[in-house]
C-alpha cells in the first residue's frame, strides 16, 4: 500500500508541477461556472413562472437545478479526462523512465493502482471546483444534502470508469496525441453507444443500454445508490485496469 | 552473485542474445564488452528483471528474476542507458520518490540520501530541477539512485556515455570503489575502461559470449607470438632488412619514421627472446638503439580479434538487437 501510494504521489506531485493540473482544473471550472449560471437563470425563470401561476408544490432545487447541472456538466469530463491520463504510461515510455518502475521493487499492479489513484486525485480537485456553487446553493436555499453526497459518489465512480480506460489506451502507446486521441474516441463511443439501441432488438437494446457509462449517472443524481450502477461502475473500473496490467505485462515481453 | 544461464532472449525472429552464460563473484567488477548492437543492454534488461527471458535463467543474489522478481529487484540497482529521470522533480525529490518505491525505511531515507549525493557528488544540485541537469549530471543522479538502497548487485549501462574525461575518471574511481561490498556488472564499448576498471570481462559479440577472462589472462591468451618495439637511429641507412636476418624474427614492420631515426615493430617466434640479439645486431653496425621494448597486445586489438574471428552467420541477431534499442528512443 505504501508502494502504491508513493505512486500516486509522484503523479499527483507530476500533475502539478506541470502545466496539465492547472490547464485542465481551470478549464473544468470556466466550463463548469458557465453551465451552472445558465442553467441558474433556467430554474430563475422556471420558479418565478410557478410563482405565478400559484403552484402550491415549491420547486425542487435538488431535482430542478443540481441534477440537471451535474448531469449536463459530465460531457467536460469527456475532454478534460483524456488529457489527465494521455501521459501516465506514455509519457514514462518515452522519457525511459518506465525503467526504474519496472525495475523497482513492485508489482505491476502497485504501479498501475497508483497512476489510477493519481488521477483520480487530479479528478477530484476538479469535482472541488462545484463545490463552492452547491455551497452557494445552501446559503440561499435549502436543498437536501444526501442526494448531493451521492451525486459526487456516482461522479468518482464514473470518473473512475474514464480514468481505468484512459490509463489502458496511454499504456499501449508512446505517443500522447495518439492517446488523448484513442481515449476521447472510446469515451465519445462509450457516451453516445446506447443511441442505436431503440432501432435494435430487445437483447441488444438491453446489452447497449447498459454500456453507457453516463446512463448509470442517472440513479445517483436522484440519490439513488442502487448496487446494479455501483456493480457497472466498479467492475468496469477492474476491467479497465486488469487490461491495463495484461498490456504492460505483454509490452514487457515483447521488449 | 549473479548467475546467468544459458539466457537466451528473442524479438519475434531475430535473436537478440543467444545461449549466454557467465557468473560474478561477491565484490567482483565485470565488463561486460561488446560493439553496438551486442546484446548488452538486452542482457542487462533480463537481470534487471525489465523483461523475461525466452530461454535461459538469470539469477540475482540467489533469486530467480522470474520466479521471485520483487526478492531480485531488492537487491539491484540499475543504472539504464538513459538516466531514468523525471524532468519535473528536482533532484532530492527524485530521490526520495526512488528512496521509497525501492523500500528505503522512512528512518534511513534522509541519511541515505545525503550519502549517495556525497558519493557520487550531487549535493549542490539537490534542489535544481532534473530537466536542467548537463548530461554528466543527469548521469550521477541516474547513478545515485542506482546506489540508494545499497543492493548488493549494480548493474550499470554504460555509466560514462556521456561525460567529460574529469568526471569519466571520477565515475571510474567511484565504480571500483565500490567493487568489494558490491558486485558490479557494467557494459562499455570503451576498451580502456575495462581494463582500468574490471576483475573480469566478458566479451559478447552478435548476442553470443565470445570470452570471459581476467584483463591481463585475455592479453597473454590472445597473444600468440612475441612483438616488439624497437626504435633505431640507422644514419640514412636500410634497418629493415637488417633486423629480419636476426635469427628467431618473422617479421618486420615500419611503424613510424621520421628523418633517420624509424621505430619497427619486430615480431618473433613466440617463446623465444631476441632482444640481445636485436641489441647486439643494432650496435655492431655502429647504430644508436633509442628503445628496444616489448609490445603488449592492447584490448582493442584483443576485441577486434575476438569479434571478428568468431565470423557465425547471425547477421539478424545484431540487427534484433539495433531494432530493440532504436524502438526505445
Amino acid at each position: 500500500m505504501s508502494n502504491v501510494l508513493a505512486i500516486a504521489h509522484k503523479e499527483l506531485k507530476g500533475y502539478f508541477a506541470s502545466p496539465i493540473a492547472y490547464v485542465v482544473i481551470g478549464l473544468y471550472a470556466i466550463m463548469f461556472g458557465y453551465f451552472f449560471y445558465a442553467l441558474l437563470l433556467y430554474f430563475d425563470r422556471q420558479s418565478m413562472q410557478m410563482a405565478g401561476l400559484g403552484a402550491s408544490q415549491p420547486v425542487n432545487v435538488n431535482e430542478q437545478l443540481i441534477r440537471p447541472v451535474f448531469l449536463n456538466t459530465t460531457v467536460i469530463f469527456l475532454f478534460i479526462l483524456p488529457m489527465v491520463t494521455m501521459r501516465t504510461y506514455s509519457e514514462e515510455k518515452r522519457s525511459g523512465t518506465i525503467e526504474l518502475l519496472l525495475t523497482a521493487p513492485l508489482t505491476d499492479f502497485q504501479i498501475i493502482a497508483g497512476k489510477f489513484l493519481g488521477a483520480m486525485g487530479l479528478y477530484a480537485a476538479m469535482l472541488a471546483v462545484t463545490i463552492p456553487h452547491v455551497a452557494a446553493l445552501f446559503w440561499l436555499g435549502n436543498p437536501e444534502w444526501i442526494p448531493i453526497v451521492v451525486t459526487y459518489l456516482g461522479l468518482l465512480l464514473m470518473g473512475g470508469c474514464f480514468i481505468s480506460v484512459g490509463l489502458f489506451i496511454s499504456s499501449l502507446t508512446k505517443n500522447q496525441i495518439v492517446a488523448v486521441m484513442a481515449t476521447f474516441t472510446v469515451f465519445l463511443m462509450l457516451w453516445v453507444i446506447n443511441w442505436i439501441a431503440s432501432f435494435m432488438g430487445p437483447r441488444t437494446q438491453d446489452v447497449l443500454n447498459y454500456l453507457s457509462i453516463t446512463d448509470h449517472l442517472d440513479d445517483f443524481t436522484r440519490g439513488v445508490i442502487d448496487t446494479k450502477h455501483l456493480v457497472y461502475y466498479i467492475s468496469f473500473i477492474s476491467f479497465g485496469l486488469y487490461l491495463t496490467m495484461r498490456s504492460v505485462d505483454t509490452e514487457r515481453w515483447r521488449g | 552473485m549473479i548467475e546467468v544461464q544459458n539466457l537466451t532472449k528473442r524479438y519475434g525472429p531475430v535473436t537478440a542474445v543467444d545461449d549466454v552464460s557467465f557468473k560474478a563473484e561477491r565484490g567482483e567488477i565485470l565488463g561486460f564488452l561488446g560493439p553496438n548492437g551486442a546484446g548488452k543492454t538486452t542482457t542487462m534488461r533480463v537481470l534487471t528483471g525489465y523483461m523475461p527471458a525466452t530461454e535461459g535463467k538469470a539469477l540475482v543474489a540467489g533469486f530467480d528474476v522470474l520466479e521471485q522478481p520483487i526478492e531480485a529487484k531488492r537487491r539491484t540497482g540499475y543504472l539504464p542507458e538513459t538516466p531514468p529521470l523525471y524532468p519535473d522533480m528536482t533532484v532530492s525529490d527524485y530521490l526520495a520518490f526512488c528512496a521509497r518505491i525501492k523500500g528505503v525505511p522512512r528512518s534511513e531515507r534522509s541519511s541515505r540520501l545525503r550519502s549517495v549525493m556525497e558519493r557520487t557528488q550531487i549535493a549542490d544540485m539537490a534542489n535544481r530541477h532534473c530537466a536542467k541537469l548537463s548530461k554528466g549530471y543527469r548521469q550521477r543522479v541516474g547513478l545515485a539512485q542506482a546506489l540508494l538502497h545499497n543492493p548488493d548487485v549494480l548493474i550499470l549501462d554504460e555509466p560514462t556515455a556521456g561525460l567529460d574525461p574529469k568526471q569519466i575518471i571520477e565515475t571510474r574511481r567511484l565504480i571500483k570503489g565500490l567493487g568489494g561490498d558490491h558486485t558490479v556488472i557494467l557494459s562499455t564499448h570503451i576498451l580502456p575502461e575495462v581494463s582500468q576498471t574490471c576483475n573480469r570481462i566478458v566479451i559478447i559479440n552478435k548476442g553470443r559470449v565470445v570470452a570471459v577472462d581476467t584483463p591481463d589472462n585475455l592479453t597473454a591468451r590472445l597473444r600468440g607470438s612475441e612483438t616488439m618495439y624497437v626504435q633505431v637511429d640507422a644514419m640514412g641507412a636500410d634497418a629493415e632488412t637488417t633486423l629480419s636476418s636476426v635469427p628467431g624474427v618473422t617479421r618486420v614492420a615500419v611503424s613510424d619514421r621520421r628523418e633517420t631515426v624509424a621505430g619497427y615493430e619486430v615480431n618473433s617466434e613466440s617463446g623465444r627472446d631476441v632482444r640481445r640479439e636485436l641489441a647486439a645486431t643494432v650496435v655492431s653496425r655502429g647504430w644508436g638503439l633509442l628503445e628496444l621494448r616489448p609490445m603488449r597486445m592492447s584490448l582493442e586489438e584483443i576485441f577486434l580479434q575476438v569479434t571478428t574471428e568468431e565470423s557465425v552467420t547471425t547477421e539478424d541477431a545484431a540487427a534484433g538487437d539495433a531494432a530493440a534499442e532504436a524502438s526505445r528512443e
